[in-house]
């Protein structure tokens, strides 16, 4: 089993949870993922690592309630355990120095890119980061981005904080300030990795995204998590997770992920309505 | 009566429109009654022909004769000295080609049901649970065994009954590999598996879950921390899709990960689980080996209308065993052959609604005796499809190998091992099973689990 050692609240429905697993803590790099399943009747699902420490022997993972086991993570509590946790999983993050590099997190998005920006700012980058949410109370880790980061611009949906807009907004704040930008790591909603990757394309500035599709195994068994990079096919948890935003084929990886739409909300009303009824 | 004349046991079943609804078994194994009597149809051959078709070599006569003999426990200890899994091999084996094929009996009748016996007395040991161990004397010896499947709990099994501590790394959440992944449970109950799982950790050996070998620790990592010999039995666990158009619609699924969801994660008991799977009206199977047949039997518990196996070559052709073959056409199962689907289209959500096929002829015998499927030129057709299963096989998954330097392939990725002791180009690193064969049996990768165990033993006498 699996101990949650310490749980936060960063936002409303988004919970930090830091976790007891040193063999994944002893291995895992910036970019890299694992699976959980909560009980015995669990599913399997991914989650980008926040944060880890070797010498605790923990991850952390940051979780939003979305769906039917994302509901029931956030509602666990400190002492509580996971039945399984997998990893570390995927291809790490390459990290070098570049020179002057941007790191866009969206939404919960901005979990995973925290390792990936301390990565790069410890290998020499200038690391700019660029936050965004759908307003203030929403954003997630400013006070941890901005330590490992050289530059943070924020940029919210209702202006609450930041810039009025988009990520892209933001991003084009930033270029338009006269950086010569080396590469741009986008991690978000495929929404929004897709917004990044069409403003990047005429600029010729290298794009890397993190795939989030669905999953089961994560050692590329089963090919759920397939999806199209320049024409081929790729498994996302043993090719990726990273890949060059300008070969993805988005609008193929978001209608996947629309495959168990009726199935999701079907277990979650179930559980919702298993709240009322007390039961849980 | 001579034994000769008694005529074999059909096996009891359950009834092919009822069990194409549910998950049961379908097989429902003799009765003692039936047990005896077909034990008695054996002849005690002087030089039993069965054992040599036997991966394992299981003392098929001595087992035989305790179950003619009404020694029941005893036949389950008799099978055991050769076959740590019996109730699997019992269940899931290809008799028909192995030990059944050689019967002396077969020749003028239909041979000794061995299969089907060898499955009635490993149930009883397991519900007699008098399953004690002889304890061996320890040989301070460390094995890592990399994969939990048939090849590496049988090779557990042997090298703990040999005294060496052995720990498996297993990549998912249970052991079984496709014992528990694959093979449904309307074919192999999980609980029988679990059960001779059990067995094996009560002989000591220690199975570790979620460690992705590869990813977590390394063949060269365990080496180095006090293992002194490895053990890799990592299978055939990478799916192949048909490279045509369409296959990354939604409602194209890889074989393994729809018998994946459905077995391992319970799927077909979704929301009580919460992993979901899903089936249209209409399936396609696309293969025609046994992943396929079970592939198909499972979309139709999971109560699609109709369901197609798809394949380019003729019945005779087919690779999956006949028993098996018999069940799907039973429950319905509807066999399109010299069929080809060149590719799937979808709707404008990304769902599949047809695929398109074309009608194969066979042509000449080629240099191989093989009669190949030839495309008849205009022949295309398109049917009606909400789900694609494609099972047309798997390749080893490169997570072990390329993470193990000085590790030789071959051509197609799979380990080179010496065809005797099983021992790699790396000093004390072994593998067997699919990951060397490529996709091949359950019961070849448990021999080869053995025959490992038995190239490890003898290598860890001279360190």
């Amino acid at each position: 089993m699996y101990r949650i050692v310490k749980k936060r609240l960063l936002a409303q429905g988004i919970a930090l949870l830091e976790v007891e697993a040193a063999a994944v803590a002893a291995k895992v790099e910036p970019g890299q993922f694992v699976i959980v399943r909560v009980d015995e009747v669990g599913e399997r699902i991914p989650l980008t690592v926040m944060d880890y420490n070797r010498e605790k022997g923990t991850i952390t993972i940051v979780v939003q309630d979305v769906g039917y086991s994302s509901a029931i993570i956030t509602t666990m509590n400190e002492g509580d355990a996971f039945q399984d946790f997998v990893g570390p999983l995927g291809v790490a993050s390459e990290i070098e120095n570049y020179g002057t590099v941007v790191c866009i997190g969206g939404g919960l998005g901005i979990a995973p890119i925290h390792p990936i920006a301390r990565g790069l700012k410890a290998a020499g980058n200038h690391v700019i980061s660029v936050l965004g949410s759908r307003s203030a109370d929403l954003l997630i880790l400013e006070e941890e981005m901005r330590a490992v980061s050289n530059e943070v611009v924020i940029a919210t949906n209702d202006g609450s904080a930041g810039v009025k807009g988009f990520v892209t907004d933001g991003l084009a704040k930033v270029l338009s300030e006269g950086h010569k930008i080396a590469a741009i790591w986008a991690i978000g909603p495929m929404v929004m990795m897709k917004a990044v990757v069409e403003y990047t394309r005429p600029l010729g500035i290298k794009t890397i995204v993190s795939m989030n599709p669905i999953m089961v195994d994560g050692t590329g068994m089963c090919g759920a998590c397939r999806i199209s990079v320049g024409n081929e096919t790729k498994f996302a948890c043993v090719d990726g997770p990273e890949f060059d935003g300008h070969l993805v084929d988005f609008d193929l990886a978001m209608k996947r992920l629309a495959f168990y739409k009726d199935e999701e909300n079907r277990a979650k009303a179930r559980l919702e309505c298993h709240h009322e009824g007390g039961h849980h | 009566m001579a034994a000769n004349k008694i005529p074999r046991h059909e096996m009891p079943c359950q009834d092919s429109k009822a069990r194409a609804h549910n998950f049961e078994e379908v097989a429902l194994g003799y009765t003692k009654e039936m047990a005896v009597e077909e034990a008695q149809r054996c002849l005690q051959c002087k030089k039993p022909l069965c054992r040599t078709g036997c991966p394992v070599e299981v003392l098929i006569p001595d087992f035989i004769k305790q179950i003619a003999e009404e020694n029941f426990e005893e036949a389950s200890k008799v099978l055991k000295i050769k076959n740590s899994l019996p109730a699997i091999c019992g269940r899931v084996c290809p008799q028909e080609s192995q030990c059944e094929s050689k019967c002396i009996l077969g020749i003028k009748g239909e041979p000794v049901a061995i299969g089907r016996l060898e499955r009635f007395a490993a149930d009883y040991g397991m519900k007699s649970k008098k399953a004690e161990m002889e304890k061996t004397e320890p040989s301070g010896k460390r094995v890592a065994i990399i994969g939990a499947g048939p090849a590496g709990l049988a090779c557990a099994g042997d090298l703990a009954k040999a005294g060496h501590a052995v720990t498996i790394f297993e990549a998912l959440h249970v052991a079984g590999g496709v014992l528990m992944y694959g093979i449904p449970q309307f074919r192999l109950p999980k609980d029988i598996v679990q059960t001779e799982i059990d067995t094996l950790k009560q002989m000591g050996v220690e199975i570790l879950t979620n460690q992705v070998v590869g990813k977590v620790t390394s063949v060269d990592e365990l080496m180095a921390n006090g293992y002194d010999a490895v053990f890799i039995g990592t299978g055939a666990g990478l799916p192949y899709f048909m490279n045509i158009p369409g296959e990354n619609l939604n409602g194209v699924y890889s074989a393994n990960e729809f018998l994946t969801r459905t077995n391992l994660m319970k799927g077909y008991k979704f929301p009580d689980y919460a992993t979901p799977v899903k089936v249209g009206k209409n399936v396609a199977v696309l293969g025609a080996g046994n992943v396929a047949m079970d592939s198909a039997r499972t979309a139709l518990r999971l109560g699609a209308e109709n369901v197609y196996i798809i394949y380019r070559r003729s019945r005779d052709e087919m690779p999956a065993r006949k028993e098996e073959l018999e069940h799907a056409e039973e429950e319905g199962i509807q066999f399109r052959l010299l069929t080809n689907p060149v590719s799937i289209e979808g709707d404008e959500r990304g769902w599949v609604k047809s695929l398109t096929c074309l009608r194969y002829e066979l042509g000449e015998p080629d240099a191989s005796g093989r009669r190949a499927p030839v495309p008849i030129a205009g022949s295309e057709f398109e049917i009606e499809m909400d789900t694609v299963v494609v099972a047309i096989g798997q390749g080893p998954n490169p997570l072990v190998t390329t993470s193990t330097p000085g590790l030789e392939l071959n051509k197609r990725g799979n380990i080179v091992a010496d065809p005797e002791t099983l021992m790699t180009s790396k000093s004390g690193v072994f593998a067997g099973g699919d990951i060397v064969t490529g996709a091949a049996t359950v019961i070849l990768a448990m021999g080869a689990g053995k025959k490992a165990a038995a190239g490890i033993d003898a290598y860890l006498k001279t360190k």
